[in-house]
């Protein structure tokens, strides 16, 4: 049982980072109906930056401070870079979709080319604290902190994001644009700054999630390519949770985590059975949109 | 400022296809004027066009300023309410969020609203999805005259509510009338002949006919144009 249990939280914190990867891309889809390939690249970005500002920073501040300052520079290097993305490439290629999905992509492979240019393909280590290395023990069982500050994160964002969405106007253009854009140019709203916020939204919450992963679960290390193995799972998040639908990322990211998690422990360790997390993923999503071809939560394609 | 609205020579093509090819036409300010046709003659586009919803070449003048290449939301915000075919509300979003997406003034008219729309007070936290047809098409005009905008495009306000609605909707129409230049296109020609002053005929993506509306009592004119009979 508490085995399970512990189980059932790790699973929970790595659907929090899959939350915070995959509801920026839910959104972009929602609103522009743009596949954003680039999406891995503001995670990898912004736990670059991360590392930059931590390891350049003296050493004497403090873990604890560096780190909650890597955490800060990481949304804000994904949140920069997702908004020149959006302003200086998609931009440009304003009405036609297809022409920006493969812009995504070809940006992808060329920063992650210079990243690995400029970086070299070892991976390099986050200074993190202690603690956040350790565990808290409750009720006997034994869970890491790292898990935590994910789960901590992902339901600090998954609120924010709901209260903005709901409350303010900008967040109203949102919802009511990833239903019918050209309704809301046509009540005088200028949808392009849409655009741009989402972007920055979206590159923000990646760039955490970009961190929060090294940091979780591969042992605080970056490498170039990471954005692009998470960006898959996102992907699926986003599918079963329906286009456009944050609360149906929330609950799709839950379950690709906790899916992923048990398969991984209960399956995983059985002679070639390593990748069975990953299949029952795909078999997850097979599965979703045999049942609702358009996700838990999507209205429309 | 005589015309709310002039346009001239305006094309579109849509998916290769040549839906106006020319279309003229001259919105005097006040009162309503009627777009007419057959389904598939263009008048929505010709609505969309002016919006900037579609691409076109032609001039458009919008409430005296030459519109061309403008983008949507610069054209709206010149003073033009619109209220779509098919009401497009939002429909995930409440009643109160919608209005709220519409207002672009200070000092929205939401009295002029309620006034002639009470029903829409009482339903501010419903979201519009559950609405009925006929209360979403009065969340639809509501969008449009909040704002108190000289000229509204309206679009087949009657598509799809029972008979009795209509003649409601009539009515709220009237007044809106009132408030705003409107061009109007409407299939049902009982509400045409109550609102309308003028009539623009368009068929096959040009206009065939401009006049009185007074002339819809002609059913021959009705005949030729809109392939309707029984107009009495």
């Amino acid at each position: 049982m508490n085995v399970f249990l512990a189980l059932t939280f790790s699973g929970v914190a790595l659907g929090a980072v899959y939350f915070l990867a995959a509801s920026g891309l839910s959104l972009i889809y929602g609103l522009m109906d743009i596949l954003n390939f680039a999406h891995g690249l503001f995670m990898t970005l912004g736990a670059y930056a991360a590392w930059d500002v931590a390891s350049h920073l003296p050493a004497s501040w403090g873990a604890p401070l560096l780190f909650v300052i890597a955490l800060v520079a990481s949304i804000l290097g994904g949140a920069l870079a997702a908004g020149l993305t959006e302003v200086l490439i998609i931009r440009p290629l304003y009405g036609r979709p297809i022409g920006q999905i493969l812009v995504t992509i070809g940006l992808d492979l060329a920063v992650v080319g210079l990243l690995l240019g400029g970086f070299g393909s070892n991976s390099l280590s986050v200074p993190v604290p202690l603690w956040l290395i350790e565990a808290t023990h409750v009720g006997g069982l034994s869970l890491p902190n790292s898990d935590f500050v994910a789960l901590v994160a992902g339901v600090v964002v998954l609120v924010s994001l709901e209260l903005f969405l709901r409350k303010t106007r900008y967040g109203i253009t949102i919802r009511a644009g990833v239903e019918n854009r050209d309704m809301v140019s046509a009540l005088g709203i200028n949808v392009g700054r849409a655009f741009t916020l989402v972007f920055v939204i979206g590159g923000a919450m990646a760039g955490l999630a970009g961190l929060l992963y090294a940091v979780v679960f591969s042992g605080d290390l970056i490498s170039p390519t990471q954005g692009d193995s998470l960006l898959i799972f996102a992907f699926i998040v986003v599918v079963i949770g329906g286009l456009g639908s944050i609360r149906g990322s929330a609950v799709a990211a839950l379950l690709v985590g906790l899916v992923q998690d048990y398969t991984n422990f209960y399956l995983g360790s059985h002679p070639g059975m390593a990748e069975i997390g990953n299949l029952s993923v795909v078999l997850l999503l097979a599965l979703v949109l045999e049942w609702r071809p358009r996700g838990l939560f999507g209205s429309t394609l | 400022m005589t015309n709310a609205l002039e346009v001239s020579d305006l094309h579109v093509t849509i998916a290769g296809s040549h839906v106006l090819q020319g279309v003229s036409i001259e919105v005097p300010v006040g009162g309503v004027t009627a777009l007419l046709g057959r389904n598939g003659v263009g008048k929505t586009t010709t609505l969309r066009a002016l919006l900037g919803l579609v691409a076109s070449t032609g001039a458009i003048s919008v409430l005296g300023t030459d519109v061309r290449g403008w983008s949507t939301h610069r054209i709206v915000r010149l003073g033009v309410g619109y209220v779509p075919e098919d009401r497009d509300v939002f429909a995930g979003l409440t009643v109160a969020e919608n209005l709220r997406l519409a207002e672009q003034v200070d000092e929205p008219r939401y009295d002029d609203v309620y006034a002639i729309f009470p029903e829409l007070r009482e339903r501010t936290r419903q979201r519009a999805g559950t609405l009925s047809g006929g209360q979403q098409q009065m969340v639809s005009i509501a969008r449009a005259l909040l704002n108190g905008w000289p000229l509204l495009l309206v679009d087949e306000p009657s598509k799809g509510l029972a008979p009795r609605l209509v003649s409601e909707l009539a009515d709220a129409l009237e007044r809106v009338a009132t408030l705003a230049t409107v061009l109007l296109v409407e299939q049902n020609l009982a509400v045409v002949r109550r609102l309308a002053q003028r009539i623009v005929v368009l068929d096959h993506g040009e206009v065939v006919h401009t006049g009185d509306a007074r002339e819809l009592h002609d059913p021959d004119l009705a005949k030729r144009f809109l392939g309707v009979t029984g107009v009495r």
